[in-house]
């Protein structure tokens, strides 16, 4: 927008407004009377088609041109009132205009908002009006990653199979949501070498009980005494604190095939679920939460 | 046309003996339509009555517990009689302004300017204004009278009274026009408390201004020069379209006499130039100066003028509805209405009942259910807990329908697959509402290759089959 910070564009645009508008109403007025001669006929416009037909020259009525003055009243009215050429009268911008109706938006919304900010998380996933509020958010600002259904996709976390990464209880869930989450692992490829690597993760395969090649989970398990239980734990049962996953769930992530598992331990993985809070505020995240923590105790349920 | 050119007002400002200076835009002037009765008139206060009983009543008239034609814009539903359209059914729409279109060309072709001079609002709510103008004021001359009249106790009191009738019936008009929008039977219920809300008041009093306004003040101005129609008829007008004419041939030279007299013998015309189809006509025009734009074909003329030449003893018809053809005798009179089924009416008729046949065929076979499907685009496909291929689908149904219904969801074109229906697998969605629901489509491992699988959603009511919608979509595997 530096192009037009001149004050060149301004006058160039004042001229050519007041301008158009003086000279509009000049035509206007120069054009009301006509001079004729005596005798001269003014009843046809003096064009003529095929050799006679002729085109009368009926007057405009005058509440016509009227309107035509009024239409030029109007815009100098407007170009005092709003943005033309200075600010106008009334201080109008369209980002003033968005301001003001945002804050009546959210003073409409928030009674609805706060009407639930105060309810615990348990109790919003069981009210039926709450859930729907929570589902249109969720469609909103949360199906881009987690799917329509919620079930994630590859490297999105399933928010349904009551498997969590960083915790299920509504605290947790919260938490997620307000703050994001930077879940991260280190890449071991260059540390462990190839073989090294591959006999991991089918020690990976074992905890998850996979089909693998025995020796090499065998082998595995030691690397995976040294280096993996820091994260996952000895039985590999993962680190909520940690956001480290559970590898004996048969709940993946990124996949379970062995030849992921290599791609995961060779390369790390490093995965990012933004923070909310700024954005949305308190009390939509809360409502989310309340969503969320729906959509995982439903399917226990079942 | 005849030959001589009518005469256009002009106001002279100023006149200095060599040139003179010309207004070039035209004081309005008031036009004072005399009261005429005849067959035309007669049918004029048909269309009238018809077109009001239908505009008036309407709103009133309740179905299935609801008002039968409520064109519900904050909710987006139209009650139409029987049918309950939401905005997806905008072709329907698209096809009754085609429809009509069609029909007033076809109309227009065959009989000139029908629906101006006898079905248009603008014609028949100055119809209604002028009766009642006359009523309080009186007939032509005696209004004249009036506006001419200095003012005093009686010109006020009549002019208060007439606006006072005219603005409550204008009210009346915006209050039905609005009660076709909102249910009128709560509009009534809160305008009798004085309790509208500020938008239902403000559209009341505009097209209660805009009646009051176009049937009181504007009048022809409208026909004149706003209204589009008027502009382009002409352009479907041909010599065998019925319009209304002076028969010069049999009428000039125009000439006053006693009535009985051997006119013929003096040189004159059966036109004793009496004036009173100009005093009639609503538009202020001369229709013996042969046709003008500004006639709106209300036959008004040709009413007063069959009563001169009854009272003359001529025979009717100076003023009558002809053709441009049968003027000129290329064909008698009497087979005007042969040229009814020429092409130029057929193809517009054709056009219409080829419309109009495929809308009543739609509307026939219409459901009242709409299906949205959209994949979910997250994961393209992706492989359930058990390696199950799955694919994820977000399903909008929307009931068109006045009650609630519950639906089940199958699919078809899918061999080895299962389908997973979020809660219950049943879903219930209200009458006129609208229903997401999330899907899953499963296909055994290996049953489904790479790329998509054209297949379909069906979509049926538990507890009535026939309401029933198949959407295609795809599922991709891999």
């Amino acid at each position: 927008m530096t192009d037009f910070q001149s004050i060149f564009w301004n006058y160039w645009i004042a001229i050519i407004v007041i301008g158009g508008i003086v000279a509009m109403t000049l035509l206007l007025m120069s054009q009301g009377v006509v001079k004729l001669k005596k005798g001269e006929n003014a009843d046809v416009t003096g064009h003529k088609w095929d050799g006679d037909l002729e085109e009368y020259n009926n007057p405009l009525p005058g509440w016509w041109v009227m309107m035509f003055y009024m239409t030029i009243v109007f815009s100098v009215v407007y170009l005092v009132l709003y943005p033309g050429i200075w600010g106008g009268v009334w201080k109008w911008t369209s980002s003033n205009q968005y301001g003001k109706e945002v804050v009546q938006a959210d003073s409409k919304y928030q009674l609805l908002y706060d009407k639930y900010s105060k309810m615990p998380i348990a109790s919003i996933s069981k009210n039926q009006d709450a859930m729907d509020m929570g589902k249109r958010l969720y469609l909103t600002y949360c199906i881009q990653c987690h799917g329509a259904d919620a079930r994630g996709a590859k490297g999105f976390p399933n928010l349904t199979d009551g498997e969590w990464l960083h915790g299920g209880t509504p605290e947790k869930i919260l938490e997620t949501i307000a703050n994001g989450r930077h879940g991260q692992m280190p890449a071991f490829g260059a540390v462990f070498g190839e073989e090294k690597v591959k006999d991991a993760a089918n020690y990976v395969l074992q905890l998850a009980g996979k089909p693998r090649n025995e020796l090499r989970a065998s082998r595995g398990a030691e690397t995976f005494k040294q280096v993996c239980v820091a994260c996952h734990g000895v039985e590999g049962k993962g680190n909520q604190d940690l956001g480290a996953p559970n590898l004996t769930d048969n709940n993946w992530l990124y996949g379970g095939s062995e030849a992921v598992i290599i791609e995961t331990i060779t390369n790390g993985r490093s995965n990012v679920m933004p923070a909310w809070k700024e954005f949305l505020g308190d009390a939509k995240v809360h409502l989310l939460a309340g969503y969320v923590y729906g959509l995982s105790n439903k399917e226990k349920a079942k | 046309m005849s030959k001589k050119l009518r005469d256009i007002p002009v106001t002279v400002i100023q006149d200095d003996g060599e040139y003179e200076e010309i207004h070039l835009y035209s004081k309005h002037k008031k036009i004072y339509p005399r009261w005429v009765n005849g067959l035309f008139n007669r049918w004029r206060i048909l269309f009238v009555v018809i077109t009001q009983l239908f505009f008036y009543g309407m709103p009133w008239i309740q179905m299935n517990g609801r008002q039968a034609l409520l064109f519900n814009l904050n909710e987006h539903i139209f009650y139409i009689y029987g049918f309950v359209f939401l905005p997806q059914d905008f072709i329907y729409l698209t096809a009754l302004l085609l429809a009509s279109a069609i029909g007033l060309f076809a109309w227009t072709t065959a009989g000139g300017r029908l629906w101006c001079g006898y079905a248009c609002p603008q014609t028949v709510y100055t119809e209604i204004f002028l009766w009642i103008e006359k009523w309080v004021e009186g007939d032509r001359m005696a209004r004249i009278k009036l506006d001419t009249a200095p003012l005093s106790a009686r010109k006020i009191r009549l002019k208060v009274s007439k606006h006072s009738i005219w603005i409550l019936l204008s009210l009346w008009t915006g209050f039905t026009f609005v009660g076709y929008f909102t249910p009128i039977v709560d509009l009534w219920a809160e305008a009798s408390r004085f309790n509208l809300s500020a938008w239902e008041t403000f559209w009341v009093c505009f097209y209660g201004f805009a009646t009051y306004g176009n049937a009181g003040w504007m009048r022809e101005q409208v026909c004149k020069y706003m209204c589009p129609y008027a502009r382009f008829q002409s352009t479907m007008f041909d010599a065998d379209t019925l319009i209304i004419s002076y028969d010069a041939e049999r009428g000039d030279p125009r000439g006053s006499r006693k009535k009985g007299t051997d006119y013929k013998a003096a040189g004159l015309g059966d036109c004793i130039d009496c004036t009173v189809c100009v005093q009639v006509c609503p538009v202020g025009i001369d229709i013996r100066d042969g046709l003008q734009y500004e006639c709106i074909g209300c036959a008004a003329c040709i009413d007063a003028c069959d009563e001169i030449m009854d009272k003359m003893q001529y025979p009717r018809g100076l003023i009558r509805y002809t053709t441009e053809n049968a003027l000129e005798h290329k064909y008698p009179e009497r087979d005007i209405i042969k040229k009814i089924t020429r092409p130029r009416v057929m193809m517009y008729v054709l056009v219409l009942i080829i419309i109009l046949g495929i809308t009543v065929g739609s509307l026939a076979m219409r459901k009242p259910i709409k299906v949205n499907i959209s994949r979910d685009r997250v994961a393209m496909v992706r492989e359930a807990d058990d390696g199950w291929l799955e694919n994820s689908y977000r399903l909008q149904i929307q009931n068109a329908d006045e009650k609630a219904h519950s639906y089940i969801i199958t699919t078809d074109g899918l061999p080895n697959s299962r389908t997973i229906v979020e809660g219950s697998g049943q879903i219930f969605v209200e009458a006129t509402a609208s229903q997401d629901i999330g899907v899953r489509v499963q296909v055994e491992p290996g049953k489904a290759g790479p790329g998509g699988h054209e297949m379909h959603f069906i979509i049926t009511a538990t507890d009535n089959p026939a309401i029933t919608a198949r959407e295609k979509s795809s599922f991709i595997g891999r």
